[in-house]
C-alpha cells in the first residue's frame, strides 16, 4: 500500500503536519460555514447583529470617553474614531472567546472523529471574519457620511488584520488547550476580555497613556492593531516603529508558544475532555 | 492476501487517579504543594493505573469482516479509538494500509439549527467525505433515510427516529477501504435496523470491504462476520471462527455472584447513574429480588421515563420494570441525588446469569444502556422429588400454573370442575 499509516506511541511535541491540515481543508471550510450559519439562527435581528453590536459599542464608548471624560481627537469625529477601534476590538475579542471555548463546544467531535484538532480553534476565529467585513463596510459608510477621505495608508490595513488573527490564534491556542483539562478558563475568560478592553485603546487614543508606560503598553499586540486601524483609516496617532516591532514580536511569541503547547496537549484531548 | 491492518502488542494505559483529580487549577496546585511537602516526585504518587488494553496483537486481511465482542469495559471501544487515531496508544505498533473511516457514533457533529440537507454536508465532511462525493451521493442518502419531505427542515424539529435514520444513511454511504463500526446498528425501529444490517451485509460481502464490527448483538455479529475476537479486561481471550467465539462468550463463566455497577455512567448532559446495587449472593428463582438505582443530577433536570431492562445471557430481553407510575422526579435540582429502589416479590426467571440495562428519558435525552450490572439466579429447591429439566430446556421464565387430568377421549368433558382449567403438558 502506498499510503500506509503507522500508529505508535508518541512523546513530546508532535509535529505540525501541514500536509494533513491541507487534506482536511474541506472540513475546516464546513466548520467555518457551520459557525456562520448557526450564529444568528432563531434571532429576530439575524445578521443585523453584526451591525448593531459595534454601533452600540461605539455609542457607549463615545459617551464615556468623549462626553463624560472629555477626550477628543483633532480632525476626526469621536464617533468615527471609536467605531474604528470597536470594529477591530470585536473581531479580536469574539475570535478569542470563540476559539477558547471551541474545543469544549466540539467535544463530541474530538472524542468520536479523527482530524487535526488545530482546525477547530482556527475555524472559530475565521468564522468571525464575516462579521468583521460587515462591520468594516459600515465603517466605510460612516467615513463617507462624515466626509472623510482615506489615503494610501488604508492599503496597509490588511497587515493589521493579519496581526489580529495571529494574536487571536496564539491566545486561542493557549486557552482552548488548557480549557480541555481545566474548565477554569470558561469562568475567567469574560473577565480577562474585560480587563483587556480597558488596557487597549478602544475608546481613547494610545497617547493618553503616560510616556513612561508606553513600552509596557505596547506589549499588548492589540494596542498596535487598534492604533494601526486608526492610523491607516483616519490618519490619527503615530506608529513608532520600535513599538510596532515590540507588539509584533509579542504576537509572534504568543502564536508560536500557543501552537507548541497545543501540539503537546493535542494527543490527550480525547482522553481528558 | 497481505494484512491490511496489523496490530502488534498494543497497550493503552489510563491513569484513573490523575483523571479524578486535577480538573481545576486549584487541584493541580494542591497536588504540587502536597508533592513538594512529601518530597516525592508527582509520578510516585499513588495514581491508579488501568490498562484498558494490554498486549493485543492481531491481523486483518483485506476484504475480511472481523467481529469484536466482549462485555462493557473490555477494551473494545478503546481499540477502535486507537485504530481510528482519536487517541494514541501507550505501547505497541499498528500498521494500516488503507483509508479508514470510523463510525463510533452516528450523527457526530449534527447541528440542530441546520437543515437535514446542510447536516448531510457537514456530517459527511466530518466523516471524511469530499464535497464532490457528498454531492454525487446526496439523492441516494436522502432516499435511504426516507427523508425527502423533511430535508429542508431544521434537524432539531426531527423525531429521534428521523434523526437516527438520517445519521445512519450518511454513515452508510461512506466509501472507505476500511470501515470501523461501533454498535451503531442499535438505533431506530426494528424495520430500520434490518435495513441497516442488510446494507452492512452488502458492504461487507458484495463490495469486499474490510470491516471491523463491534456489537453486543450476537445475531448481527454472527450474520456479518466469519471471524471474531473476544475481549475481556483489555486482552484477547478468544479468537477465530465466529460461532465458536460467540459461544464461548455467551457461556456463563464460573458460577460467579452478581456484580453491582460501581462506575458512574453519564446519561445525557444532566443526569448521571452513580450505581446499581444488586444482591451479591445469587437470587433464588421464585424468590425476591431487590435492586436500587442511584442517580445524581449534574444540572437541573426532569426524569420523564425510566425502565429497568432484564436480559438473559443470550441477550434476549426477558422483562422490564416500567417505573413511570412510581412518581419520577419532575424537578431534580443540580447536584441532587435520587434513588429508585425496586423490589420484585417473586422473580420467575429460570436459573442462569442475567444482566440489567436501563432505558431513560430526561429532558431532551433518551437512551438505552445495556450490560450495566449482572446478577445470578440460582435454581429453586426441587419440589415433589422430581428432578427438573435442565435450565437450557426450560426457556426463560417459570410460570405458575395448575393442571388437572381426566381420563376419556378428547373434547370438553362434562362435569369438569369449574375452578380449574384444563391444560396439556
Amino acid at each position: 500500500m502506498n499510503d500506509e499509516v503507522v500508529i505508535k506511541p508518541t512523546h513530546g511535541l508532535s509535529a505540525l503536519r501541514l500536509r494533513e491540515i491541507w487534506e482536511f481543508r474541506e472540513l475546516f471550510y464546513f466548520l467555518v460555514w457551520r459557525d456562520i450559519k448557526v450564529r444568528y439562527k432563531q434571532t429576530f435581528l439575524g445578521a443585523a447583529w453584526a451591525i448593531a453590536r459595534p454601533l452600540m459599542g461605539m455609542v457607549v464608548l463615545t459617551i464615556v470617553f468623549n462626553k463624560l471624560v472629555g477626550f477628543s481627537v483633532a480632525g476626526v469625529p469621536y464617533l468615527l474614531f471609536t467605531f474604528c477601534g470597536v470594529v477591530a476590538w470585536n473581531f479580536f475579542s469574539e475570535g478569542v472567546s470563540g476559539a477558547s471555548q471551541s474545543l469544549l463546544a466540539n467535544a463530541n467531535l474530538i472524542s468520536k472523529v479523527y482530524f487535526p484538532r488545530i482546525i477547530i480553534p482556527a475555524a472559530a476565529i475565521l468564522s468571525g471574519l464575516l462579521d468583521f467585513v460587515i462591520a468594516f463596510s459600515l465603517a466605510l459608510v460612516l467615513m463617507i457620511y462624515f466626509h472623510f477621505v482615506p489615503t494610501w495608508t488604508i492599503a496597509i490595513l490588511p497587515v493589521f488584520v493579519v496581526l489580529t488573527i495571529v494574536t487571536s490564534l496564539g491566545i486561542g491556542f493557549w486557552f482552548s488547550s488548557i480549557s480541555v483539562q481545566y474548565r477554569d478558563i470558561g469562568h475567567a475568560l469574560p473577565y480577562i476580555i474585560q480587563v483587556l478592553l480597558w488596557i487597549t485603546p478602544v475608546g481613547y487614543a494610545a497617547n493618553k497613556i503616560p510616556s513612561e508606560y508606553q513600552l509596557l503598553y505596547w506589549m499588548n499586540p492589540i494596542v498596535c492593531v487598534i492604533e494601526g486601524f486608526r492610523w491607516s483609516m483616519l490618519h490619527t496617532g503615530t506608529m513608532p516603529l520600535t513599538l510596532v516591532a515590540l507588539s509584533v514580536c509579542v504576537a509572534g511569541v504568543l502564536f508560536v508558544t500557543g501552537l507548541m503547547n497545543f501540539l503537546r496537549m493535542e494527543r490527550r484531548f480525547a482522553d481528558v475532555i | 492476501m497481505s494484512a491490511i491492518i496489523s496490530v502488534e502488542h498494543l497497550g493503552k494505559q489510563y491513569r484513573i487517579g490523575a483523571l479524578r483529580r486535577g480538573n481545576s487549577f486549584r487541584d493541580a496546585f494542591d497536588e504540587k504543594i502536597r508533592s513538594l511537602l512529601s518530597r516525592k516526585k508527582p509520578s510516585e504518587s499513588k495514581d491508579e493505573v488501568l490498562w484498558a488494553l494490554k498486549d493485543v496483537s492481531f491481523q486483518l486481511e483485506a476484504g475480511e469482516v472481523l467481529g469484536i465482542i466482549g462485555r462493557n469495559g473490555a477494551g473494545k471501544s478503546t481499540l477502535l479509538k486507537i485504530l481510528s487515531r482519536i487517541t494514541g496508544p501507550t505501547e505497541g505498533l499498528i500498521r494500516i494500509g488503507g483509508r479508514v473511516a470510523a463510525l463510533l457514533e452516528v450523527g457526530t457533529g449534527f447541528s440542530g439549527e441546520l437543515t437535514g440537507r446542510e447536516n448531510i454536508f457537514l456530517n459527511g465532511s466530518i466523516l471524511g467525505m469530499k464535497r464532490a462525493e457528498i454531492l454525487s451521493k446526496f439523492d441516494e442518502i436522502v432516499a435511504f433515510a426516507e427523508m425527502e419531505r423533511f430535508i429542508d427542515t431544521p434537524v432539531k424539529r426531527y423525531s429521534s427516529g428521523m434523526y437516527m435514520r438520517l445519521a445512519f444513511a450518511i454513515a452508510a454511504h461512506l466509501d472507505p477501504e476500511i470501515l470501523i463500526v461501533d454498535e451503531v446498528l442499535a438505533v431506530g425501529d426494528a424495520a430500520f435496523q434490518r435495513k441497516c444490517l442488510g446494507k452492512m451485509q452488502r458492504v461487507a460481502r458484495a463490495e469486499g470491504r474490510t470491516v471491523l464490527f463491534v456489537s453486543h448483538n450476537m445475531a448481527a455479529v454472527q450474520t456479518l462476520c466469519r471471524r471474531a475476537l473476544h475481549f475481556a479486561a483489555g486482552r484477547i481471550v478468544a479468537e477465530g471462527d465466529v460461532d465458536r467465539v460467540v459461544k464461548g462468550y455467551l457461556a456463563p463463566a464460573a458460577p460467579s455472584a452478581g456484580s453491582s455497577l460501581r462506575e458512574p455512567v453519564e446519561l445525557g448532559p444532566a443526569l448521571r447513574l452513580d450505581g446499581i446495587d444488586l444482591p451479591a449472593e445469587p437470587v433464588t428463582s421464585g424468590g425476591p429480588l431487590r435492586l436500587a438505582l442511584r442517580f445524581s443530577a449534574r444540572a437541573a433536570t426532569a426524569v420523564a421515563e425510566l425502565a429497568v431492562l432484564f436480559y438473559s445471557a443470550e441477550e434476549a430481553r426477558v422483562a422490564v420494570l416500567d417505573l413511570r407510575p412510581g412518581g419520577l422526579p419532575a424537578n431534580l435540582p443540580a447536584g441532587g441525588g435520587w434513588t429508585a429502589s425496586c423490589a420484585v416479590p417473586s422473580l420467575p426467571f429460570v436459573e442462569g446469569e442475567y444482566s440489567v440495562g436501563l432505558y431513560v428519558r430526561a429532558d431532551r435525552f433518551a437512551d438505552n444502556r445495556f450490560n450495566l450490572a449482572r446478577f445470578v439466579v440460582a435454581p429453586r429447591p426441587a419440589a415433589g422429588g422430581l428432578a427438573p429439566y435442565g435450565a437450557e430446556h426450560r426457556g426463560l421464565v417459570e410460570l405458575d400454573f395448575t393442571a388437572t387430568f381426566q381420563a376419556g377421549s378428547g373434547g370438553p368433558a362434562s362435569g369438569a370442575p369449574s375452578d380449574s382449567r384444563a391444560a396439556t403438558v
